[in-house]
């Protein structure tokens, strides 16, 4: 995210508002080297194929997305009209680097890339989504995942 | 708190950005490899500062250089008819670019209303002119057509413009060529200001933080 000397008042005030977390300091995992590890990415940005459902407003859900989907088939319907969608339109790959990381696993920088990822719509308090996220968790053990790459927006 | 706590990479970007740059893989792998190698850390807390910029960071932004001229956007639009009827001649003109980046770029992010841009248009001028006895206004859900209605409006108008020559990439250089400078973010405002009259749970959230950034709002106080 931008430095919030960069924001207008406005916005900074907003944002420095918002409550922030205070966690353990033990990561999350144990550590693993990515060039073994098998890796997903979960999304905020409201990402769905055409075919699926519009996110709502107060969605806690989250949409699947095939490893091998057409970049045409993507599209965006987060609520929030506060972020950039231009980076998005001018590159898939600046809110979901799939090719990035197809790239990697061609290298062998990363062990595989999984065969599904996912996207929620992030304006949705995070407390909310802990049900669809211990489901996500479980298909990405299924999937073999050992790791995900967060990319908020 | 019952979870623990991800590896993180913070991140300079503007908002909606997190891989820096579009179009530029070594820059995006640069970010994307930064992250990963994270995972490698033995012990916690692990929240690192990405050192470098995007390049929109690093250099002034340029300032459009839309071919097609609105600086005769008035200042007050009076006319609801005539706003409407310059706007349908404005998103003609640019629909023509739109179609043209479509193809070009063989992807569109346009379609989240599920509306054609006839319906979309139909949708907006009939909510304005208070034609209750319209077929797109009847259904259920119609602030959140009026919210997606202006999400495919504002890509169809950035990916236009993304097919001229010469023009801008940045967030902050597009957001205020479409703030600033067009009649759909002037429509898109008539909307908000008309959803706040009517006073509904769903017209309030959609008027009051759905259609127009924080960010812009100072152009419409």
């Amino acid at each position: 995210m931008v430095r919030l000397k960069q924001f207008s008042e406005d916005e900074r005030s907003h944002l420095l508002k918002l409550p922030c977390p205070v966690f353990e300091t033990t990561p999350f995992v144990p550590p693993i080297t990515p060039e073994q590890a098998r890796i997903a990415v979960v999304s905020t940005a409201g990402l769905h194929r055409r075919a699926d459902r519009p996110f709502a407003v107060g969605e806690a859900g989250y949409r699947l997305i095939p490893a091998d989907v057409d970049h045409d088939d993507l599209i965006m319907s987060h609520v929030s009209t506060n972020f950039d969608r231009t980076g998005f339109q001018l590159d898939l790959n600046m809110v979901l680097p799939l090719d990035r990381l197809k790239e990697m696993e061609g290298e062998s920088q990363i062990g595989s890339l999984a065969a599904y990822h996912y996207s929620f719509m992030g304006a949705t308090d995070p407390r909310q989504m802990e049900d669809e996220a211990r489901t996500l968790a479980a298909l990405l053990k299924y999937d073999q995942v050992d790791a995900v790459l967060l990319v908020p927006v | 708190m019952t979870i623990r706590p991800p590896r993180a990479l913070w991140v300079s970007f503007p908002l909606g950005r997190p891989l820096g740059n579009p179009n530029d893989s070594a820059f995006q792998r640069e970010v994307i490899s930064h992250a990963l190698d994270l995972l490698r850390r033995p012990s916690g807390p692990v929240l690192e500062d990405f050192a470098r910029d995007c390049s929109e960071q690093q250099a002034a932004p340029a300032v459009p250089a839309c071919p097609i001229d609105f600086s005769t956007r008035p200042e007050k639009i009076s006319d609801m008819e005539q706003l409407l009827a310059n706007f349908d001649a404005e998103f003609n003109s640019f629909y023509t670019w739109y179609s043209m980046a479509r193809e070009q770029n063989g992807r569109t992010a346009v379609g989240v209303s599920a509306l054609s841009f006839d319906q979309l248009i139909s949708l907006y001028r009939d909510f304005l002119m208070d034609r209750e006895d319209s077929m797109l206004l009847a259904a259920d859900g119609l602030a959140d057509r009026l919210r997606l209605g202006a999400e495919d409006l504002k890509s169809c108008y950035f990916e236009a413009l993304s097919a001229q020559p010469g023009q801008p990439t940045d967030a902050a250089s597009l957001a205020d060529w479409f703030w600033g400078k067009t009649l759909a973010a002037a429509v898109i405002n008539e909307v908000r200001k008309k959803c706040l009259r009517l006073n509904t749970k769903e017209m309030d959230l959609a008027g009051k933080l759905l259609l127009v950034p924080r960010s812009q709002m100072h152009r419409f106080k």
